[in-house]
């Protein structure tokens, strides 16, 4: 009996990628769950949610919503160029993919300590005496866009094991799965940010 | 496996599916100026559903899909949709 490397050959992409995509629902489930204790509480204080709401600022989210769907199809065509055998041109899309991810993230960091700078931060004082509402929309706010923002870090490492792997030949014109699965991911990054945005940023 | 069966989206798609995308942004950013409470929500909303259905389906190459899947992730928003609707009942009417 030969028992050849015929067990390495066999990659089966539809699974694979099946697999992913039941992955995704359960992430989309999680910040689901978010979605719908913001849009319940959202509901309840609504005049509270209006002024803290009023605090962000919309010019960085419409900045950081750009950069993250012009990244979403440097990373399609990353796949696109990769099926057509254009290795080259399929890492430097996802190097431009992971440079806009980086961007997203300096523009999240600057959001963030402009308001750790007027003191609204998780647990902080300035919090504490503000209303219920207030409170709770913060909270979210923290919650849900950290949350989101460690899934652009994972998505920003899982994309950097493609580059590695472009580079090595392991991804290459037959074997791509791993591409497309860390595509779809990143594509997730941005429909979650796709919904946050509207609803924390520009519902004011 | 080999991948001869699969469609490869054209570079140029994706550029429009991106042009799409950005235009939708701007739009919502615009209306959500003014301000007609539960009508600028709803458009907003609306927005980002026609959006996020844009990504699944071109950037995501869901149309290249199989019905299998397509009908998985359709089920899986609309189990999500039910959800909401279901708290939001419980929430006004309990």
């Amino acid at each position: 009996m030969s028992v050849h490397n015929t067990h390495a050959e066999h990659i089966d992409s539809e699974t694979g990628k099946l697999g992913m995509w039941i992955f995704l629902f359960t992430e989309l489930f999680l910040f689901g769950g978010l979605f719908l204790v913001y849009a319940v509480f959202r509901a309840k204080y609504s005049a509270e949610f209006h002024i803290a709401a009023g605090e962000l600022n919309a010019f960085i989210g419409t900045m950081n919503t750009v950069f993250l769907l012009v990244s979403s199809m440097t990373v399609a065509m990353s796949l696109t160029a990769i099926q057509k055998g254009d290795r080259k041109l399929a890492l430097f899309l996802v190097l431009v993919t992971i440079l806009l991810a980086a961007l997203f993230m300096v523009n999240k960091y600057f959001e963030w300590s402009h308001k750790f700078e007027y003191g609204i931060y998780p647990g902080s004082e300035v919090l504490k005496n503000m209303s219920h509402g207030e409170l709770l929309f913060f909270g979210l706010y923290y919650m849900m866009t950290g949350l989101h923002a460690l899934h652009v870090l994972v998505g920003m490492v899982l994309l950097s094991i493609n580059v590695v792997k472009i580079k090595s030949g392991s991804v290459n014109s037959n074997h791509y799965l791993m591409l497309e699965n860390s595509a779809l991911y990143w594509h997730l990054v941005d429909l979650i940010w796709i919904f946050l945005f509207p609803l924390l940023y520009l519902i004011t | 496996m080999k991948h001869e069966d699969k469609h490869i989206s054209s570079y140029a798609s994706l550029a429009i599916v991106l042009a799409v995308l950005l235009f939708l942004t701007a739009f919502s950013v615009w209306i959500t100026g003014f301000h007609f409470g539960a009508f600028t929500v709803a458009v907003a909303l609306i927005i980002a559903c026609v959006k996020v259905a844009t990504v699944l389906i071109n950037f995501m190459h869901l149309k290249f899909e199989n019905l299998f899947l397509k009908l998985l992730v359709t089920g899986v928003f609309v189990m999500f949709a039910l959800v909401v609707v279901l708290t939001f009942v419980d929430y006004y009417f309990r």
